[in-house]
């Protein structure tokens, strides 16, 4: 919607008035130049040099690079580490993005109120986004330990917890928790803004039509916070697509590969058995998955946004 | 609903109140008692970190882990490597984006909007994607084991075009007339950039800044390829560095390097915690 409106105002400047000299548009030019060429050179270059190793077979250690068509991509698709990888990565992401928004909507409701020691609160839940994520991560493994503080816990409840981190049904959920925990307080204050620009007499105005409060949050809430659900919905989507750190930290991609992300099974692959070639096509594949989660929820907003970001 | 007596609806009130608090209160320990866990853990004897039922404060406070953080790595220097490359990283972010998303936000030049389109879709490029190329021509360059990579990458990478983005959405919404009356005053535009809307783009310049410092602090992955030698590690490859000589995790040692390295930034966020949010919440992601 803002695009739009500066697009009209540009419209209405009278050249007359004041002259517009053609040096604004080098000084434009030169403006974006550091970001728009890092941007080519440190993401478009490198990625195309990633298709290309991607048809390649490359050992570094044995330095021959050999083209081999498509035979990586095969080879990828045969492989069940690959296929448990891009369900861990999926699964992981699905599991992020809903906790992540739901967590986040529903704190910033009930943040979004005057009351004696909501900053607090806010502050509270804001405050793992100033952790730095390999604090963070470790700390959860210690708590997250077969006799670490959340058994520990659960025994004085009377109940029997697990090696959280190792066993195969619990480790993904545990990084899900982990990463969500950590990044969710970021969320909550861009919804608790969106939040607040919604106009207090509309939801006053539907409470006294006999509206409950619940209906009210789905029918007026929902639709006018929707852009932010959408840009924060594709913008966590594509950070839990490229979570490294706390996979690295806490379970290894193990118990087997429930928890091999994509970008850890990379990492391994490129960086531990050292196949440039064939780490490159994972990467094509994780970037086709951000593209293609990325559009699909990008074209999914003319059905439920109505409000043009 | 409507004809309820007044006492009634503040006593429901009241009772909304309180559950309200209660829900808050339980909801923050996940948020909060990991770092409290760490910080006091830090004081704590190693052979207490796993003691049964768990204790949130020490038995015993002792300062030998935070002795053997500075004997067992070069923590101090590891500490001035990861704070010089953030204020770099930062300060460079907030100009360079200012500049890029103030050009796509108010100045016509030739194929903006394919720049800006090229770099949202950069967005969906992770460091992970492009990690082999840029692997060998570090390496090509004699780049490895330097913080150049990680002072290079999350300024003019695909990571900064968030910091773009927000810029651009500030400037789209400032107010035009601020910047004719200075055009008509003579001022060029660059000086209607450096004197006018970057220094009223506070809100901005914070959330960028931030997230900037944020980003740079947390760079782990691009940190454990290019870093090879602990005088050149970074915090977060450091703290996962504590081991005793036969391997073993020297646990009292890595949380007190942890909270060294959390707790500083955490009362910076508290004192400055309102500018923080609100810069923060104007960041324009909100649609």
């Amino acid at each position: 919607m803002t695009a739009r409106t500066s697009a009209a105002n540009d419209r209405r400047v009278v050249p007359s008035r004041r002259p517009r000299p053609d040096g604004d548009r080098w000084l434009g030019v030169a403006f974006v130049a550091p970001q728009v060429l890092g941007v080519i050179i440190l993401g478009v270059v490198p990625f195309l040099f990633v298709i290309w190793y991607s048809f390649n077979e490359w050992r570094p250690l044995t330095g021959e690079m050999k083209f081999i068509g498509l035979d990586n991509y095969s080879r990828l698709f045969a492989d069940p580490t690959f296929s448990a990888s891009v369900i861990a990565s999926l699964l992981f992401s699905a599991g992020v993005l809903v906790l992540n928004l739901v967590i986040a909507i529903s704190l910033a409701v009930l943040l979004n109120r005057r009351m004696k020691g909501i900053t607090a609160f806010r502050t509270i839940f804001f405050s793992p986004v100033v952790v730095s994520v390999v604090a963070w991560s470790v700390t959860w493994g210690f708590l997250l330990a077969p006799d670490g503080g959340l058994n520990g816990a659960l025994r004085l409840l009377g109940i029997d917890g697990t090696n959280w981190l190792a066993d195969s049904s619990t480790a993904l959920i545990s990084l899900v928790v982990v990463q969500v925990f950590k990044g969710v307080g970021m969320n909550m204050v861009l919804f608790l803004a969106a939040l607040q620009s919604v106009p207090e007499e509309i939801r006053e105005a539907a409470q006294l039509d006999g509206a409950s409060p619940w209906k009210s949050f789905w029918s007026i809430t929902v639709p006018m916070i929707a852009p932010t659900i959408l840009l924060t919905g594709i913008l966590t989507t594509i950070g839990s697509l490229e979570v490294f750190a706390p996979v690295q930290l806490l379970t290894g991609g193990g118990p087997g590969d429930a928890t091999n992300v994509l970008p850890f099974f990379l990492y391994r692959t490129a960086f531990v058995s050292q196949q440039f070639g064939y780490a490159s096509a994972i990467g094509v594949v994780l970037f086709a998955i951000i593209l293609t989660l990325t559009m699909l929820q990008w074209t999914s907003r003319r059905k439920w946004v109505h409000d043009e970001v | 609903m409507r004809s309820d007596a007044s006492s009634a609806a503040r006593g429901r009130s009241r009772v909304t109140a309180v559950t309200l608090y209660v829900l808050l209160v339980a909801a923050s320990v996940p948020f909060l008692y990991p770092t409290l866990w760490m910080f006091f853990s830090s004081f704590k004897p190693a052979n207490e970190i796993f003691l049964q039922p768990p204790t949130l404060l020490p038995g015993e406070w002792t300062l030998d882990g935070f002795a053997q953080v500075f004997t067992a790595q070069p923590f101090l220097q590891q500490y001035g490597n990861s704070m010089y490359i953030a204020a770099i990283v930062t300060v460079a972010s907030i100009l360079l984006s200012a500049m890029a998303g103030y050009a796509f936000a108010r100045i016509r030049f030739p194929l903006r909007n394919v720049a800006f389109t090229l770099m949202l879709a950069a967005m969906m490029v992770p460091t992970e994607v492009t990690i082999i190329p840029i692997f060998t021509a570090v390496n090509a360059m004699g780049l490895n084991n330097t913080h150049w990579p990680l002072i290079i990458l999350p300024i003019l990478g695909p990571t900064a075009v968030v910091s773009v983005f927000i810029f651009r959405q500030h400037f789209l919404s400032f107010p035009k007339e601020y910047e004719e009356a200075a055009r008509l005053d003579g001022v060029t535009r660059a000086g209607v950039f450096f004197r006018i809307a970057l220094p009223l783009a506070k809100p901005a310049i914070a959330a960028v800044g931030i997230m900037a410092f944020l980003r740079s602090f947390n760079m782990y992955f691009e940190a454990l390829i290019f870093l090879r030698t602990p005088e050149n590690f970074t915090l977060g490859l450091a703290i996962t560095r504590y081991q005793d000589f036969y391997g073993e995790q020297m646990w009292n040692t890595q949380l007190g390097a942890a909270s060294l390295t959390v707790v500083p930034i955490l009362v910076v966020f508290l004192i400055a915690q309102k500018q923080f949010v609100q810069g923060l919440a104007q960041t324009g992601l909100k649609g």
